[in-house]
């Protein structure tokens, strides 16, 4: 019996690696003190009250935020421990097989549980409140696809401890992650992470698109609508037509592993071509998605610190919409080298370069925006100003990437990874820390320490430039990505070693930001006025961090950047605005559901990666009668009395 | 989705305020499903065209025409497609407030979509039986994989229908349930439509 146990236990945990034993012991301590802090403070009833079933699209945000920071300290751990690995030749630090890990979840973590949360972060803080709106189209939908989120972020974070990570890259290509080559659990759990979160993301998508479209203030048309809303549009769209492109793939692999079927096999007729196809039209989409967002915010941001309006506010909304269509006939520029054929290769190099074109618009719009206008070098404006030439850089090297016969050599070289990381770290990373870095004090009431972020800013600036321009050139002296160790007389040593420097550079500016963020909550400088950078939009014209209700009366629209024009007429004499008349405010009630019913796909999911139907079934058995609860709830709503929007009012310095 | 015209045109400012506010949710909520139904064509789709890229890889395993059987195949099409007509029938009986006429045609359309399952799951284990499984060729893996998805997808329908009749019949006929009854009525539709697409794909060109 014992020996029983002990089997059982070292297939299920993963051992021998004293890293991983030292983040167990993390991990349980880390848990223990969370669970000792609530009990102690007698803080349970709180949490779930406030934040576990809230369905307040402000809390949802900082909820996807802290998740997705606590994501990038995992995936730049990972980052790390491969850049020490290939610091000098022969290094002995990394086993190949634990390397190979440590890509897979790198890779798979910073896109689809770092960047994806903090997008949807962001989404759900700003969107309501520059549309004018009390809150999303379908509030329960948002807490639900939060939930399924996190859930898919755990399960698949809980192979690194349980069960052994996944090990065939961040896209799982065929055969490499079928059964026959990758008979471990490690793939199951990275399909069942994945498609977890995949439904939350795809039911975001429909949210945005709908609370976007048919929940703007009065007089907002489409054509006066921040730019950030716009890309959020552009996005969404995105998600909605990609994301059932990723569900099948990863349900079509999942089927070959768990019922020996042959979408993706080498035998039986399977072609694993299929796969890398399918996959790509998802995925190649996806890099759209996380990136239009942030030309989003950066659009926000230059016209704010500049003090002009965005120039050329229509070209830049035909950029977003053109890019969002282009991006779903460019997949096959991820495998030129795969034998398609001269013609093949010829439509998708064409369309890939195309791309660049309205790209080219935008950065244009926003150099020429602040052309002649009044900058303010606030830690915001500097992450944008940092993006433009890493992006313009980031965006050539795209473009040669695209010329099919020269991507034969640079394909699946450090040249490839220095280019996907200027843009997804220089365009993406630097959005959504420059849009963390402005809405913040819309999020919390508190401004962010402006001199750490400087720091923090040029530590992460010139790091990232450390760390890849030497890649490019590794990658033109011929080292391909995955390399685990390399020997000294490949001449890598010198640039591999730069890279590392750059690496840790941007790791110590990651410490920055953490450490600012401690110190501003300790010396904590309110945000009193609601409209601390002098905003343009209507996020910016109520109190911070906002009221659950977010407008006390449904604001009125009638330009573009409303509250900039307001303030305008207001500074010259104007009269203010007479205002109407409170009424209840309809709200949507918290619900317990969400998070109940996506721990049960954890179950489920859970069950599923180690084949063990006694717990699959009850778990797709409950979230069936999550479904059932929920439909046979009419009970989903309640009014804000005139009175207690009066007080809330009053407390933030409002007169209603 | 003539409630669904209206609502566009008043829709600039959907949210709400006071106490018509249910109504104009309803009609977010009807064109949130909408989409959702963009996003299932689009993973009806990425199965279809998995299945035609390896319909032909049969791997020594049965061929499409020496598997298929057209006569249960042109049954469960015509119990699917008079299913179809039933729950509009359903949706006529609503919009002129007629509870019983509603929840009647609502199980009938649910005991035909329980047959048209029936048969199916007839059709798969008698394949089964013959020694074509899911993992014996590519072909069959996209055959079970697609077919069963729709299949699937019927079945939640069904279950999501019988939990309809009982709200309908405590709450009777409101802006929820109608809004409720449309949805599936949509839903239900649209998978008449995919295995219009099944059949002629999949049974119709196999077996031609």
């Amino acid at each position: 019996m014992l020996d029983k146990i002990k089997d059982f236990a070292s297939d299920f945990f993963v051992t021998g690696d004293p890293l991983i034993y030292g983040a167990d012991v993390a991990i349980v301590l880390t848990m223990a003190a969370v669970v000792f802090v609530l009990s102690y403070f007698k803080k349970w009833g709180w949490l779930w009250r406030e934040w576990l079933t809230t369905v307040d699209h402000k809390k949802i945000g900082i909820m996807y935020i802290i998740a997705a920071l606590l994501m990038l300290f995992r995936g730049g751990v990972d980052a790390l421990l491969m850049r020490t690995q290939l610091v000098m030749p022969e290094m002995d630090f990394l086993k190949p097989e634990h390397y190979n890990e440590i890509f897979t979840t790198h890779g798979v973590i910073m896109i689809l549980f770092m960047a994806m949360p903090l997008m949807f972060g962001l989404f759900n803080i700003a969107v309501p409140l520059q549309i004018g709106a009390r809150d999303v189209a379908f509030p329960f939908l948002n807490s639900l696809s939060f939930w399924l989120f996190f859930m898919g972020a755990m399960l698949f974070n809980l192979s690194f401890v349980i069960g052994g990570s996944p090990n065939a890259g961040w896209l799982a290509y065929p055969p490499l992650s079928e059964k026959m080559f990758n008979p471990g659990v490690g793939q199951d759990f990275y399909i069942w992470g994945i498609q977890i979160s995949g439904i939350g993301s795809l039911m975001t998508g429909i949210n945005f698109i709908v609370t976007i479209l048919k929940m703007r203030a009065p007089g907002m048309k489409l054509m006066k609508m921040p730019m950030f809303t716009w890309s959020v549009l552009a996005s969404s769209l995105t998600i909605i037509l990609a994301f059932p492109i990723l569900t099948v793939t990863l349900a079509l692999l999942f089927i070959d592993r768990f019922l020996g079927a042959h979408f993706f096999t080498l035998d039986a007729g399977g072609n694993p071509m299929m796969y890398i196809n399918l996959i790509w039209m998802w995925g190649h989409p996806e890099v759209y998605i996380v990136i239009l967002p942030a030309f989003g915010i950066f659009s926000e941001i230059v016209s704010t610190f500049s003090k002009k309006k965005l120039f050329g506010y229509k070209s830049m909304v035909f950029a977003l919409m053109s890019i969002s269509v282009v991006s779903f006939f460019t997949w096959a520029h991820h495998f030129f080298t795969m034998g398609s054929g001269a013609n093949v290769n010829a439509f998708f190099a064409v369309s890939t370069m195309i791309i660049a074109i309205p790209t080219g618009v935008k950065v244009f719009n926003w150099i020429l925006t602040m052309y002649k206008g009044k900058i303010s070098f606030k830690t915001p404006m500097l992450w944008t100003m940092g993006f433009i030439p890493c992006f313009v850089v980031g965006g050539m090297t795209g473009v040669l990437l695209s010329v099919a016969p020269a991507d034969f050599q640079f394909h699946n070289s450090y040249f490839l990874i220095a280019h996907f990381h200027q843009v997804l770290i220089g365009g993406v990373a630097f959005g959504y820390f420059a849009g963390l870095y402005y809405w913040w004090p819309k999020m919390f009431g508190f401004s962010l320490n402006e001199k750490l972020g400087k720091w923090a800013f040029w530590l992460w600036n010139i790091g990232f430039y450390v760390c890849f321009m030497p890649q490019y050139l590794l990658g033109l002296m011929g080292m391909t990505r995955r390399y685990s160790s390399y020997s000294w007389d490949t001449g890598w040593f010198e640039l591999n070693l730069v890279s590392t420097i750059g690496g840790f550079l941007m790791g110590i500016g990651f410490l920055f930001q953490v450490w600012q963020i401690l110190h501003s909550i300790k010396f904590m400088q309110k945000d009193t006025t609601g409209d601390p950078w002098d905003g343009r939009t209507l996020e910016w014209s109520i109190p911070s961090p906002a009221p659950e209700y977010n407008f006390a009366t449904e604001p009125r629209v009638s330009a573009m950047d409303d509250w900039w024009e307001k303030k305008q007429k207001l500074a010259s004499g104007g009269a203010p605005e007479p205002k109407p008349a409170l009424e209840p405010i309809h709200m949507p009630k918290n619900s317990g559901i969400p998070i109940i019913k996506a721990t049960f796909w954890f179950i489920a999911g859970f069950g599923f990666v180690f084949d063990w139907m006694w717990m699959a079934i009850p778990g797709l058995i409950g979230v069936a009668a999550c479904m059932l609860a929920h439909s046979f709830n009419y009970d989903t709503d309640y009014y804000i009395p005139v009175d207690e929007i009066k007080r809330t009012e009053a407390a933030a310095g409002r007169g209603v | 989705m003539a409630n669904h015209g209206n609502h566009a045109a008043s829709g600039a400012h959907g949210h709400d305020h006071g106490h018509g506010g249910h109504h104009d949710l309803e009609a977010l909520r009807q064109m949130g499903f909408w989409l959702f139904l963009i996003t299932d064509c689009i993973l009806f789709g990425t199965l279809f065209a998995t299945y035609i890229v390896l319909h032909n890889n049969t791997a020594g395993g049965p061929t499409a025409s020496e598997l298929f059987e057209m006569p249960g195949v042109i049954a469960e099409t015509f119990i699917l497609l008079t299913s179809s007509f039933t729950s509009g029938l359903a949706v006529l009986c609503m919009n002129r407030g007629n509870r019983q006429g509603l929840i009647g045609w609502l199980a009938v359309t649910a005991i035909l979509g329980a047959a048209f399952i029936g048969l199916e799951v007839s059709e798969f284990l008698k394949m089964v039986d013959e020694g074509a499984k899911i993992s014996t060729s590519a072909f069959l893996s996209g055959f079970y994989t697609l077919v069963g998805t729709h299949g699937l997808h019927v079945s939640v329908g069904l279950c999501w229908m019988i939990a309809l009749m009982f709200q309908l019949r405590k709450h009777g006929i409101t802006s929820v349930t109608r809004r409720k009854v449309n949805v599936i009525s949509l839903y239900w539709h649209f998978l008449d439509v995919v295995w219009i697409f099944v059949f002629t794909i999949v049974y119709m060109m196999g077996v031609m």
